[in-house]
């Protein structure tokens, strides 16, 4: 397949997709299959419907905890329900059929979850067949890499990456176009591509959203990259607990491979690239690159000092470029329009849009793609607001950031905003906290993930998390000393200090975070022996 | 051999470039604690005593394993240093139980040297006291978990220099454990060559040979000292 049968195919779909007079799409993202979208979808298909009805699965449409949602598409209207169940779905329709919308799960088209959004990764997740090429085509899939290969140089491709601003949506913030300029630039003939899919912290699930919807578009920028720094092979690392996602990627690559996009001579180019899928066995700390990468050959995974860092000494001792799932798919909008379109959105220095995965005490959990610099407040509106009490802070980064109260929702959301208050943007999860929730239990939380998660190489993470637990144990059970504080703090900065890899620096995180800006939480645990939220008891408390 | 010029600790030194940061300080005498590190091994850079500060970097740095570069200024024992440090000692005492009047190492064990040096007389930590158990399975050695720091280098000396691959890490965090072939019994390991550089390698008592108790209180009975330390836990 070269250039012109991608646009004879995508044209082709198009065209058929235009022909029927209603297309329903079924959300057969994870969350809405749990909710029961298979069977909706099943039911649908089953009625006796006139030959213009097309009804598919789509990918994840983003209010997750609203599902199973469907989207019906008839003159040119568009109407999405929520909750759905199998005989509600069939009534949608059949009231579309007679051109009327139902009012049962109708999604207003003022729904505030949909309406500040600004879909470039997402662009066409909820909208396209994830199991169909010719659905992705239709959606332009593979169009930035058939004109980059026409139109572009692999400096040139470096060269526009790097203008454009973008920086690794994997948390650290580090300039993308830096790191494949680098990759570039190393010495060898062999190299690689890494996308880190192992998206592990709680509350977190941005990743799992692209690949499961849209996985072409993860290969394609996979595939730029390749072009880009004079990489032949690449490598999707994928946690175990994502299965659909694994199945999903599986099946694009063999459709991808089959149609001539991947593979030797890519679209019909003196260029070859093949993708291979590695699937984790459930290690936080894989998510760390050097980790990723000791898992990707086969060994332990723990992570190496650095440097050398992956671009100088990766995968099989050859230079390696490794960048997060959503980096990968900001590639593709960055070549088809350019760089300067990309700078001109979110703030300077923070260009692009963010993906976030919003849950916790909100009325609509789910994924949402703002410009970067969104303020907080206006991200926990579009997720309905908070539900159960009043807002107390927002857990941004996961496990490895800290938590933002209410006195800052003002913030800026972007890379250089949140350390400022002591936490991180880091990959996208967050998880808004109502009154009701105890902060020393939160850090509890998390110290004790990280406890669980760390991978025992270097002292401090190794026991230091240990020690922590214990700490934050006997303060939540009412037991705490006024001296354990000050043991807390000298530890978190031990941690920080003088752990090998990221997770153990930025373990004690959310202990510090939470102790900078509800400190009084703590000393009532301890003083009065009084949870002030009620959470923790140890029945005289 | 190229070389570079830097300074540790005010003093300038010159050195082959590829060395270490440890290897320079070594070559003139300045002292830098380590505990997993062992000449000819590969660095691991774990137990993060020999962490060294480096002039323009906020976060100090593992000695075993960074280069020395050209015009490096490298502070060996600040004060933050020696607080690192003596907290890592006291939490690698209070993991597993070190009890080094009943230990086949005591007055000669790596770890407890280093404690004395850094002058550490208590530990603030809570002891986390697991359970462990031990392999006296093997004709002439016996691993000992309650004593490992987690060092690995008995997995690296197993790897790197007899090529046997015998010794290995299992499980993750604080339940990590050293485990011979697929965490079988020492004593039936096929891949195991009885050549005892694991436990040559051993800072602590972890790894010992069996009848090589403390010779100077005549305690020879390898039996008889598993039995005592078994009562003392009950």
């Amino acid at each position: 397949m070269n250039a012109t049968d991608l646009t004879m195919r995508a044209a082709i779909f198009r065209k058929r997709q235009a022909d029927h007079t209603i297309n329903v799409s079924v959300c057969s993202g994870s969350p809405c299959i749990a909710a029961g979208a298979e069977n909706i979808l099943t039911a649908l298909r089953g009625l006796d419907l006139p030959v213009s009805v097309h009804t598919f699965g789509v990918g994840c449409m983003g209010p997750c905890s609203r599902g199973p949602l469907i989207r019906i598409e008839s003159n040119g209207q568009v109407a999405t329900y929520e909750r759905m169940t199998t005989s509600l779905a069939a009534s949608a329709l059949l009231a579309h059929l007679e051109d009327r919308n139902q009012a049962e799960g109708l999604l207003s088209e003022e729904f505030p979850f949909f309406v500040g959004q600004q879909r470039i990764v997402l662009s066409n997740c909820g909208g396209i067949d994830p199991e169909n090429l010719e659905s992705a085509l239709g959606a332009g899939a593979y169009g930035a890499l058939a004109r980059m290969m026409e139109e572009m140089t692999p400096e040139q491709v470096c060269a526009e990456i790097a203008a454009s601003g973008l920086r690794g949506r994997g948390g650290g913030g580090y300039p993308t176009g830096t790191k494949w300029n680098l990759v570039r630039g190393a010495a060898g003939t062999r190299k690689f591509i890494v996308a880190n899919g192992d998206e592990g912290d709680p509350g977190a699930f941005m990743d799992r959203t692209l690949m499961e919807s849209d996985p072409h578009r993860l290969l394609e920028g996979m595939a730029i990259a390749g072009y880009a720094v004079g990489a032949k092979h690449g490598f999707i690392y994928v946690r175990g607990e994502y299965p659909l996602a694994a199945r999903r990627l599986r099946l694009a690559i063999q459709q991808a491979e089959e149609a001539g996009i991947l593979g030797r001579r890519v679209l019909d180019n003196r260029f070859s690239f093949s993708i291979r899928l590695r699937i984790g066995a459930g290690a936080f700390v894989c998510g760390e690159e050097t980790a990723l990468m000791a898992s990707v050959m086969g060994q332990r995974g723990q992570p190496l000092i650095r440097p050398p860092y992956p671009a100088q000494r990766g995968l099989w001792g050859c230079s390696t470029l490794i960048n997060n799932v959503e980096t990968f798919g900001c590639i593709p909008p960055i070549i088809q329009n350019g760089a300067s379109w990309f700078n001109s959105i979110g703030t300077p220095g923070n260009s692009g849009t963010k993906v976030f995965s919003i849950s916790g005490d909100v009325a609509t959990i789910g994924v949402l793609e703002v410009p970067l610099g969104t303020p907080l407040k206006k991200i926990v509106q579009m997720a309905g607001g908070v539900v159960g009490g009043n807002f107390k802070a927002a857990q941004t980064g996961g496990a490895s950031g800290g938590c933002i109260p209410a006195s800052h929702l003002d913030m800026p959301v972007d890379f250089d905003s949140l350390p400022h208050l002591g936490s991180i943007m880091g990959s996208g999860g967050m998880i808004i906290i109502n009154d009701q929730r105890c902060m020393p239990d939160m850090a509890r939380f998390f110290i004790d993930f990280c406890r669980e998660e760390s991978c025992g190489k270097c002292v401090p993470c190794r026991t230091g998390t240990e020690q922590l637990l214990r700490l934050l144990d006997r303060i939540t059970q009412g037991e705490g000393a006024e001296e354990d504080l000050g043991r807390m703090k000298e530890l978190c900065t031990l941690m920080q200090d003088a752990s090998l890899c990221g997770l153990g620096m930025a373990a004690p995180t959310p202990v510090l975070s939470t102790l900078r800006w509800f400190r009084h939480e703590y000393e009532a645990h301890i003083r009065n022996g009084v949870c002030p939220s009620g959470v923790c008891s140890r029945g005289d408390i | 051999m190229p070389q570079i010029s830097l300074t540790i600790d005010d003093q300038a030194v010159s050195i082959r470039k590829g060395a270490t940061i440890l290897q320079t300080a070594q070559a003139v005498g300045i002292h830098i604690p380590t505990l997993c590190n062992l000449k000819g091994l590969r660095p691991l850079g774990g137990c993060r005593v020999c962490l060294v500060e480096l002039q323009g970097r906020s976060r100090p740095a593992p000695a075993c394993a960074t280069l020395a570069e050209a015009g490096m200024e490298i502070t060996t024992a600040s004060s933050r240093l020696q607080a690192i440090r003596r907290q890592i000692v006291e939490l690698l005492l209070a993991e597993r139980n070190h009890q080094c009047p009943v230990c086949v190492m005591n007055e000669k064990c790596e770890l407890q040297d280093l404690a004395r040096r850094l002058g550490i007389d208590h530990v603030r930590f809570n002891y986390l006291s697991p359970l462990l158990g031990m392999d006296i399975s093997h004709e002439r050695f016996g691993i000992d978990h309650n004593r490992c720091i987690l060092c690995r280098r008995c997995v690296r000396v197993c790897d790197e220099i007899e090529g046997a691959h015998t010794w290995d890490v299992c499980g993750r965090g604080s339940a990590s454990l050293i485990i011979s072939d697929l965490k079988q019994q020492w004593g039936e390991s096929s891949t195991c060559t009885d050549c005892g550089k694991c436990v040559q390698a051993c800072p602590t008592g972890a790894l010992f040979e069996k009848g090589v108790v403390d010779t100077r209180k005549g305690v020879t009975d390898l039996e008889k000292l598993v039995k005592w330390r078994n009562r003392e836990r009950r």
